[in-house]
């Protein structure tokens, strides 16, 4: 399995970024900083942190290429669903 | 015919395509993709409602957000616990991954206690405070459905988990089956780290 060729010192290692991660993310919503920049900073994290539990706690790193693709299906489609949204959300 | 259909059988492939050693595995990851796709569609309509609606109250003001950060760091080591549970049953550790996967389960039913406490909160406290009612309000019912959502799946892990662990201990499941259990784990902590950004923090 490939599995287990992945430490489980490695995955520790994960868990303190995440845990790090959503600290920074509390902290910052506490802060008061400018509208845009928090979202933008609080969607970076948010994107890390779901990107590192993929990639690591569910091994899409250690797998097959054309799984990731798979798995990345659904935000492809999500994309295009916002776009067809688009003219309800700005009708002028 | 019937040479036909045995050349058909030689052609078939014994293996999975893209998870070569697990077809469970590729069949739950076909899932998780569609499952992606149904909060994807509620986490997109939720920001569409809001960037259309002309106010909407300060999420961080009405929900509180400290207990939910709890939560957070609750399913994040129950990730991290999955991933020990995993590793003990491949070195055929039973006592390490019944402790592990026991671990597992907990944190779900402690995340599952805190939404309960939540909810009842925000229902009799927090959203009357507010002024708002949860039938007829947007940000109530889009977080409630939200929330309502993925904790449904948060008890479905449960279940699942428990299945796990007594079909391990009677013998009849393996570290593959455990694998796939935790696929469906890890998706539900990572579907959480996004509803708590997009619900909780933005």
């Amino acid at each position: 399995m490939t599995s287990t060729a992945h430490s489980t010192s490695a995955y520790i290692k994960v868990f303190y970024v995440l845990l790090v991660l959503t600290i920074v993310e509390v902290a910052i919503v506490y802060l008061g900083l400018p509208r845009m920049l928090l979202v933008a900073l609080l969607v970076i994290f948010a994107v890390w942190k779901a990107s590192l539990v993929a990639m690591h706690f569910m091994h899409l790193k250690f797998e097959k290429r054309t799984l990731a693709v798979v798995a990345l299906t659904p935000f492809v489609l999500c994309v295009f669903l916002i776009l067809m949204l688009m003219p309800d959300i700005f009708p002028h | 015919m019937s040479e036909a259909a045995v050349m058909h059988a030689v052609v078939e492939p014994q293996e999975s395509p893209l998870t070569p050693e697990n077809w469970g595995k590729l069949g739950m990851w076909l899932f998780l993709a569609g499952d992606a796709m149904s909060f994807g569609c509620l986490i997109v309509g939720y920001g569409i409602l809001r960037h259309a609606s002309s106010s909407w109250p300060v999420p961080k003001d009405v929900l509180g957000i400290n207990l939910t950060a709890f939560m957070t760091f609750l399913l994040i080591v129950s990730s991290v616990w999955m991933v020990l549970a995993l590793a003990a049953i491949q070195e055929n550790n039973k006592p390490k991954f019944n402790k592990f996967l026991g671990l597992v389960i907990l944190g779900g039913l402690m995340f599952l206690g805190c939404q309960a406490y939540e909810w009842t909160h925000l229902l009799t406290h927090r959203l009357p405070e507010a002024g708002i009612s949860f039938s007829n309000n947007l940000f109530a019912t889009t977080f409630f459905i939200l929330t309502g959502f993925h904790g449904m799946h948060v008890s479905g892990g449960v279940i699942y988990n428990s299945c796990v662990l007594a079909a391990v201990n009677r013998g009849r499941y393996e570290a593959k089956h455990v694998e796939i259990a935790g696929l469906y784990w890890h998706f539900v902590d990572l579907v959480w780290i996004l509803i708590f950004t997009f619900v909780y923090l933005i």
